[in-house]
């Protein structure tokens, strides 16, 4: 396990600076030692999901092997004390995101579900025929159709902040685009197709100043960037568990108190009531209210540690870090003949979407594949972005602090081997 | 690079850089549009059949390399065929594709198309394989909706 301010060798990456010790990062995360095809695996995947350190799952091990129980309801101490790590995961978060109280996290599945609680909990008693909902053109499906389905619902509209060539999110288009019907300002705080890091304080200082609120999707933001929702000063902000290098299953849904306090369930079920006859129930109060059912304990308290092994790493040596690899593959990509980078926003997170001339990503993805080289070919699960840059399909590579620029090489002789077969 | 090879055979990489019967087909009764949402592979199938028989057909579309190469040859290897022809090279490319086999079924040649064998040991690009043919059979069937591989 990494300890935060740990020895720092200098040991020298050509001269460059700050001394990361990656090597030793690495050797926190079993999977990477892998081999795929007798090579060594080279994961670039990490905007699909991250992949989890020793910590994380001994600690999932621990729970489940030595302390299993339901939480909240329990008489006996195993109970306790899995409802005590539970509830430590929420103080956890609410920590690492800076949020004013715990009760203002609520456990869900992944940022997908999360911004369903929005749409459908929050959208359904705010937003009604006429209103508009605002989004940008580089948002997720997750950030797309759970509106769609509630203007279907409603008789809302959806409107569509547009972006420039470099996969930009125009500002100016943006203002315009909030008018006195808008009634929530939904966006992505990193795009996970073209690596866009949006200008989300401005996108919330805009919509707030007209009483409009923000939801964030973080999904791409949390394992690169210190996020500080007090600082953004949104309304929502969602992220999942997975791609920050901990479980599957279990994501966060940061909401302001006074919002989630006035918002009806999303769900109903056991832990979000308090009282229930067959006259009335009485819900829960936050954040129970929102988890209806027996959570994910495990994933929880896994997401806890992962929390807890990204502040030991830092995440402001991270995102240094990640931002020379990002350098480094830019140049290296560029580089090459035929190769075309879709997203190149001055600010960016450590994504490289890219097309090579005459050759699909589906078979870019193969032919790298066969180098043990991991990364994701198709659309990202945003076909509007893919639409904007009149591409099919992209390859990406989505870098993590434990990737090395000898990776980056080894995706660049890939390449070349790509362009060798197919041009 | 073994297997590699073994799935973009040469002929299968002519195919996707030069595909035959790429092209819009005048006169056309039968058209149908195929789709694969996983690697947003696209194809519109163009058909002109007469008494039962395939006597012209053409493709549009984008694509990876064995989607296209599989449409390419796809087109070359029915034209002139009867529906049940088609239909039974269909059948037999399924199984070769997807490594079935079906020791029972009417043998049937596949002629060039056994150049695909290798597509079995990738099984997440069977779909890019097949998608051509189960635009054929939509197009055949006059179902008139779009065919996904989902």
């Amino acid at each position: 396990m990494i300890r935060a301010g740990g020895a720092m060798t200098a040991r020298s990456r050509g001269g460059r600076s700050p001394a990361f010790e990656v090597e030793r990062i690495r050797q926190d995360f079993p999977v990477l030692g892998e081999k795929i095809r007798g090579k060594p695996l080279v994961y670039l995947d990490n905007a699909a999901t991250s992949q989890k350190p020793h910590v994380v799952i001994d600690t999932i091990r621990q729970f489940l092997s030595t302390y299993n129980s339901n939480v909240h309801r329990g008489v006996h101490q195993l109970s306790e004390r899995a409802t005590e790590a539970y509830e430590q995961a929420r103080t956890r978060v609410q920590g690492f995101i800076n949020a004013a109280e715990s009760r203002e996290i609520i456990f869900v599945r992944g940022t997908t579900e999360a911004i369903n609680l929005v749409a459908q909990s929050y959208g359904r008693t705010h937003i009604g025929t006429g209103d508009e909902i605002v989004i940008s053109a580089m948002e997720h499906h997750s950030n797309i159709v759970p509106w769609q389905i509630l203007c279907e619902q409603t008789g809302a509209v959806l409107r569509v902040v547009p972006i420039n060539d470099d996969g930009e999110m125009l500002l100016d288009e943006y203002v315009t685009l909030l008018t006195p019907r808008t009634r929530l300002v939904a966006v992505a705080h990193v795009s996970n197709a073209l690596g866009t890091i949006n200008p989300v304080r401005e996108v919330i200082r805009l919509a707030r100043r007209q009483g409009v609120p923000v939801l964030v999707d973080g999904a791409q933001a949390v394992p690169h960037l210190k996020v500080d929702v007090r600082e953004l000063d949104c309304d929502f902000y969602a992220f999942s568990g997975h791609k920050v290098f901990g479980p599957t299953g279990i994501g966060v849904l940061y909401g302001r108190a006074r919002l989630l306090e006035a918002m009806p369930p999303y769900q109903g079920g056991g832990d979000m009531i308090k009282s229930v006859t067959f006259a009335k129930t009485v819900y829960n109060d936050l954040p129970f209210k929102f988890e209806a059912g027996t959570p994910h304990i495990g994933g929880v308290i896994g997401l806890g540690a992962a929390l807890d092994y990204l502040d030991g790493v830092g995440l402001d040596r991270v995102t240094a870090y990640e931002d020379e690899l990002l350098v480094h593959a830019t140049e290296a990509l560029s580089a090459i003949p035929g190769v075309r980078i879709i997203g190149t926003a001055k600010e960016k997170a450590s994504v490289v979407s890219f097309v090579v001339d005459g050759v699909h990503a589906h078979d870019i993805g193969t032919v790298l594949d066969h180098e043990g080289i991991a990364i994701r070919a198709g659309h990202h699960c945003a076909m509007p972005v893919m639409q904007r840059f009149g591409v099919p399909a992209t390859a990406r590579a989505s870098l993590a602090f434990y990737n090395t620029r000898e990776e980056v090489d080894a995706l660049v002789r890939g390449i070349h081997k790509v362009i060798e077969m197919f041009v | 690079m073994s297997d590699l090879r073994e799935l973009y055979q040469q002929l299968i990489l002519d195919h996707s850089k030069k595909p035959r019967n790429f092209r819009t087909l005048e006169g056309a009764n039968r058209t149908a549009e195929g789709h694969n949402p996983l690697c947003g592979d696209e194809i519109t199938l163009y058909l002109q059949v007469e008494d039962d028989v395939i006597r012209g057909i053409g493709f549009q579309g984008s694509g990876c390399a064995i989607s296209r190469a599989s449409a390419s040859m796809m087109t070359d290897s029915v034209k002139g065929k009867t529906r049940a022809e088609a239909q039974r090279l269909f059948e037999r490319f399924h199984d070769l594709v997807t490594g079935e086999t079906d020791e029972g079924g009417d043998p049937v040649d596949l002629g060039k198309l056994a150049v695909f064998s290798g597509v079995k040991e990738f099984p997440v690009r069977v779909k890019c394989a097949i998608l051509s043919w189960h635009t054929l059979r939509a197009a055949l069937e006059g179902k008139g909706e779009t065919v996904s591989t989902e």
